[in-house]
Parts: C-alpha cells; sequence; structure tokens
C-alpha cells in the first residue's frame, strides 16, 4: 500500500481509511457534558461512534434502603434528592403512594396547590434543561443565563412557600404543609403572564436557530417502536410520537378538570425533543391559568393527619401495596410501596425516569460522531441523583 | 484558622506621599496574593443536588464574577479551586482525590453541603462516604444542604481571606521542589482502602456520634415479606385504591 498522497481526498472505501483502528475513549465520570458523574466508554471508528456502555453509580446513595428504615414522612425530604430539579413532583408522586396505600383524603385547596406546584416545577426542569442542552451544542453558558434567571422567579416562589430554595419538602400525605398567601398567588400569576414572553425570546434566539437546527434535526432519532418497546416515558416518548401522559392516562390528582394538549413530535430527534418541551411549558402554563382562576378556599391538609408531623413513627399504613405515579418533567415517576404495617415500608422502590429513558442511549448513539453523543444525551435529560437513586 | 496580618514595613505617610503621585507600594507577598485571590478559576466540577445552586452562583443573579471566580474550568489542570458540590460516595472518591492530585499548586478545597463536609443526610447510606476531608485538605466548610448560593459566595470570600494572608516564605507550594500527591484510595471488598489519609484527618479517639445525633438507622435489617390477607380474596383487588 503506498503512502497516501496529500492532494488526495479521501473516501470512505479507500484502503487507507478501512485499516483505521477502533479508539476507546472515555467520557466522564469528570466532564462538562456528562450532566453530573456520569461516564461513557465510547469506541470510536474514526469519529463515529460503534459502541457506547454508559457506567453509573458514582452517585448511588441507597435512597432505597434509607427509606425502608424510615418513618413514612421521614423520607419525604429524601425524594426531594431525587431528581433535584424538581423536588415537588416527586414529592407529589410518594404523597400519591402513601395516600393510596393509607387511603387518604386531600382537601380540595391542597388539590389545587400541588398542581400548581408541580406545573410550576415543570417549567424549572425544561427551561434548565433546555439551557444545558445547548450548553452541550457549544452556546457556552448564555442560554443557562437566560434559562436561570426564569428559574430564580420559580424559586422565590417555592422559598415562600415552602422555606427552601431547592428542597422544598413541601407535600405532605393528606395536603400541603403551608397555604399559599395572597401576596404568593399573586406572584404567581405575575409569573405565569410574564412567562409567555420570556419563551417568545428564547424560541426566538433558538428555535430557527441555523446551528441549532442543523446540529440537532435528524441526530439521535427514536423511533416509535423502539420507545415503546424500551418504556421510554415523558418528552422523550412524546417527541417520538408516543401519545402518553399520565396526566392524561392516569387522570390523578385533578388533572382531569384542565383543557390543555399533550404536544407530539414526528421524527423523534433531538431537534423535536428541544420543541416538545417547549411546547409543554406552554401548556403548563394553561394548566397554572386555569388552576389559579379556580382555586377554591378552604384547608390545605385534612385535618386527622395534620398532627402526623409530630410523630411520624404513629403514622402506620394497613398492610398492602400501592404505586404512585405521577408525570415527572422527565417521564413518569412512581415509587411503589409495600407496607407490612409498622411505621417503616417493607419495600420502597422508585421507579426513576432518567434511569429508563437511558437505557436507549446507546441505539440513539451509534452511527453518530462523538458531539453528538453529547447532545443526545443533554436531550435525554437525565438527572443523576434519580438515575443512581 | 488563624490569618496571617500582612504588615507592610513602609511607613504610611510615605506611602500616602508616593500614593498621591500615582505610586503605589505593596510587599511582593501582597502583589502575589492580590493576583490569587482575584482569579481563583474553579474547576467545572459537579457531584450531585449542590452542583445546582452551584451554576445558580455563577449566574446572572449572583454573579459569582464579582469575585473573580467565575470561569469555570473543564480541566484540573487549569483549576486553582475545587468545589466539591454534593454526595461523594466510594465509587466516586477515587476520582475526586485523583483530579485533586492533577491539579496545579496552590490549590484550594470548599467543601459544599452537608454530604461533602460528613456525609449529610446520606450518611447512612453504606456507599456514601463521610467526608471528602479524610482523603484531602479542606479549605472552606460550607453547611447547608444545599448551601444558598449567598453561602458560596461567603465561602469565596472567606477562601480570599485565607489567600490573603499566606506568606512566601512559609507556604509550602512558594517553596521549590514542591511536590505533594495524596494518596489514592482503592475500591476494596469493604469499602475504601485506605480508610483515610492519616496526614490530613483523624478519626476522634471516641466516637460520639451517638451521643450527637442518636441510634443510627439501621441498615440491611430485613423482615420476612408481609403477607397479605386480601390475595385469596376474589372481592378485594391488591393495589388498586
Ligand atoms: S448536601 Fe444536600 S443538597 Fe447537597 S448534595 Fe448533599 S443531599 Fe444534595
Amino acid at each position: 500500500m503506498s503512502p497516501p498522497v496529500l492532494e488526495k481526498t479521501f473516501q470512505a472505501s479507500d484502503p487507507v481509511l478501512q485499516d483505521t483502528e477502533t479508539f476507546e475513549v472515555n467520557l466522564g465520570p469528570q466532564h462538562p457534558s456528562t450532566h453530573g458523574v456520569f461516564r461513557m466508554n465510547v469506541k470510536l471508528e474514526g469519529e463515529t461512534i460503534v459502541s457506547l456502555k454508559p457506567v453509573m453509580g458514582y452517585l448511588h446513595r441507597n435512597h432505597e434502603q434509607i427509606a425502608e428504615n424510615m418513618s413514612y414522612l421521614g423520607s419525604m425530604p429524601y425524594t426531594d434528592r431525587l431528581d433535584y430539579f424538581n423536588s415537588m413532583s416527586n414529592n407529589f408522586g410518594y404523597a400519591l403512594a402513601v395516600e393510596r396505600l393509607a387511603k387518604i383524603d386531600v382537601p380540595e385547596r391542597a388539590q389545587y396547590v400541588r398542581v400548581i406546584m408541580a406545573e410550576l416545577t415543570r417549567l424549572v426542569n425544561h427551561v434548565s434543561v433546555i439551557g444545558f442542552l445547548l450548553n452541550d451544542l457549544g452556546a457556552f453558558f448564555t442560554p443557562v443565563l437566560y434559562a436561570f434567571r426564569e428559574r430564580e422567579k420559580i424559586l422565590d416562589v417555592f422559598e415562600e412557600v415552602a422555606g427552601s430554595r431547592m428542597m422544598c419538602n413541601y407535600l405532605r400525605f393528606g395536603g400541603v404543609k403551608r397555604d399559599l398567601t395572597p401576596a404568593v398567588t399573586e406572584r404567581i400569576k405575575k409569573i405565569v403572564r410574564g412567562f409567555p414572553k420570556f419563551l417568545d425570546e428564547f424560541e426566538g434566539l433558538l428555535t430557527r436557530n441555523e446551528i441549532l437546527c442543523i446540529r440537532c434535526q435528524k441526530v439521535g432519532v427514536l423511533p416509535y417502536d423502539l420507545a415503546v418497546n424500551a418504556g421510554i416515558t415523558g418528552p422523550m416518548a412524546r417527541a417520538s410520537g408516543v401519545n402518553y401522559d399520565l396526566r392524561k392516562v392516569d387522570r390523578y390528582s385533578i388533572y382531569d378538570r384542565f383543557k390543555f394538549k399533550i404536544p407530539l413530535g414526528k421524527i423523534g430527534d433531538v431537534y423535536d425533543r428541544y420543541l416538545v418541551r417547549i411546547l409543554e411549558m406552554r401548556e403548563s402554563l394553561k394548566i397554572l391559568e386555569q388552576a389559579l382562576k379556580e382555586i377554591p378556599a378552604g384547608p390545605v391538609m385534612n385535618p386527622k393527619f395534620a398532627a402526623l408531623a409530630k410523630a411520624p413513627r404513629n403514622f402506620k399504613p394497613p398492610k398492602g401495596e400501592a404505586y404512585g405515579r405521577v408525570e415527572a418533567p422527565k417521564g413518569e415517576l412512581g415509587f411503589y410501596l409495600v407496607s407490612d404495617g409498622t411505621a417503616q415500608p417493607w419495600r420502597y422502590h422508585v421507579r426513576a425516569p432518567s434511569l429508563i429513558n437511558l437505557t436507549v442511549l446507546e441505539d440513539l448513539c451509534l452511527g453518530h460522531k462523538v458531539a453528538d453523543a453529547v447532545i443526545i444525551l443533554g436531550s435525554i435529560d437525565i438527572v443523576l441523583g434519580e438515575l443512581d437513586h | 484558622m488563624t490569618l496571617n496580618q500582612n504588615l507592610s514595613t513602609v511607613e504610611s505617610g510615605l506611602k500616602s506621599e508616593l500614593r498621591k503621585k500615582g505610586i503605589v507600594i505593596a510587599t511582593l507577598e501582597d502583589f502575589y496574593n492580590w493576583g490569587r485571590r482575584s482569579s481563583i478559576w474553579p474547576l467545572q466540577f459537579g457531584l450531585a443536588c449542590c452542583a445546582i445552586e452551584m451554576i445558580a452562583t455563577a449566574c446572572a443573579r449572583y454573579d459569582l464574577a464579582r469575585f473573580g471566580a467565575e470561569l469555570f474550568r473543564a480541566s484540573p489542570r487549569q483549576a486553582d479551586l475545587m468545589i466539591i458540590s454534593g454526595t461523594v460516595t466510594k465509587k466516586m472518591a477515587p476520582q475526586v482525590v485523583r483530579l485533586y492530585n492533577q491539579m496545579p499548586e496552590p490549590k484550594y478545597v470548599i467543601t459544599m453541603g452537608a454530604c461533602s463536609i460528613a456525609g449529610g443526610p446520606f450518611i447512612d447510606g453504606t456507599n456514601v462516604l463521610k467526608g471528602i476531608d479524610r482523603y484531602i485538605p479542606v479549605d472552606v466548610h460550607l453547611p447547608g444542604c444545599p448551601p444558598r448560593p449567598e453561602a458560596l459566595l461567603w465561602g469565596i470570600t472567606e477562601l480570599q481571606r485565607k489567600i490573603d494572608g499566606q506568606e512566601i516564605e512559609k507556604n509550602e507550594w512558594y517553596q521549590r521542589g514542591l511536590k505533594r500527591e495524596f494518596p489514592i484510595p482503592e475500591f476494596g471488598p469493604k469499602g475504601l482502602i485506605p480508610k483515610f489519609n492519616p496526614d490530613v484527618w483523624r478519626p476522634e479517639t471516641a466516637s460520639r456520634r451517638r451521643e450527637r445525633y442518636g441510634d443510627p438507622i439501621l441498615l440491611g435489617k430485613k423482615t420476612a415479606a408481609p403477607k397479605f390477607e386480601t390475595f385469596g380474596d376474589p372481592n378485594v383487588k391488591v393495589g388498586t385504591v
């Protein structure tokens, strides 16, 4: 074989290029693109990915085991730390599971407060995720600045109602911890009013952006069948056209009272996932508007369980099992509880959407370049606290 | 932590006289420290929940750039400061120490959040390291779960105060030929080996944990699976309430 001549342009079929070796690259656990401590072992042929092995467990914190040795209420703050962007939805899922287990009623106003908080969390999550996705694309930190500006406004609301910015620990079995004051309601209304303007601004900068289109369209296509077979949920499944949203399917809490649509994608590429998230935020705003209009007065806590916080060990649900699930911003978040009649759950299992959505990572990345793997991972939207729990 | 004061030997009258003419006199130490404190480059390295607050600190509202520490570097070779933001698990601890070893001197560490200080809420987890200060020296501890962005700003200013007190003659990284390597723990059958680095951390002689925090949560104690009476009863559906 003669040595390659410089003027020559190479074709893929060239014998020189046929001779290349596969090359193994390790991305992470400390890597700016991996959203935490996640590692990918990537095998490359040139720059094309031929195999990808995710390595997890760098943030395994014995979540389930700790919860099995705790009172039921004691695990509520731990659920905050599962998916640390959306502590309210995690609380929601867990509260639903325990309420099903112990058959607790939730007052009307509390239901509305829960829905409002869950939808606000969705806004926080989607807006940050899009910021980080753009970060991975190379628009270093500028979109995140916009995203976090909005996030801070919502976190202010959380801080006012729950006392903490990120780790809210706000929901209780049978209601929520504190009532919304009129000032907070006003503040939420203001955010809801101002958010579409921000979304327009955000979209104006991004949606038709040429670089974003070229980098995202037709990259990491998740076909409908694979999405269904692999159990993908959340915006990722909906971007592939799977019409599955627990808010419509399961109709938990009071979601059947609100009018909203489920945005669906056609192709299932990174761009669709981006668009679905933007549209979902707009739908969330609709829910928020309706909820804020309809929210009744009344108690926010089931009086029978109001004293639970003082003596959480006295709370002993009857024997049985329950599965509570919510449409968390990342997908179906489920809590499976088995009670043996004592103060702590006999089994506590988390169905983490991040973990299950990640299972298709290799299928999405095969045949793409390394740089695309980074944005595909960004568009899957994982959070390590939940992935490894 | 005792802070050394940098006292100038030039008398203050002369100093102010010179300053009027546009000449500023400082010791070499002052100059070095001023340079270091005004451009701390943190390592872009998030571990868990606290990392989000770290990002929030760098963003527009809290604006870490006011303190000259906004330039997050992804490579440890370019970083001065390591903000350990989150739970360090036993799987991650060797990587953290390795990253720390790769950073050039002088290097500083801020532990952010209860987890990296002592295990935090997950202290009972078998897989969670009970404080990264067992392996590497830590300059500032930031309690909180998560600490607010203001707390991180406070931590950075506290670190700047510490840098201000450094003396060229005494600090080890100003000496020639310094080579510091911290032993990297390995993952053994029963957790990390060694359990701690005796140069930086030693256990208390008598454990006061029980006295402080009460009885630990018993992990791994399992009872038999509950028997549901409802299983045999066709009228009652299990799991659907
Ligand atoms: S201290 Fe709290 S917020 Fe920070 S990493 Fe630990 S659990 Fe998460």
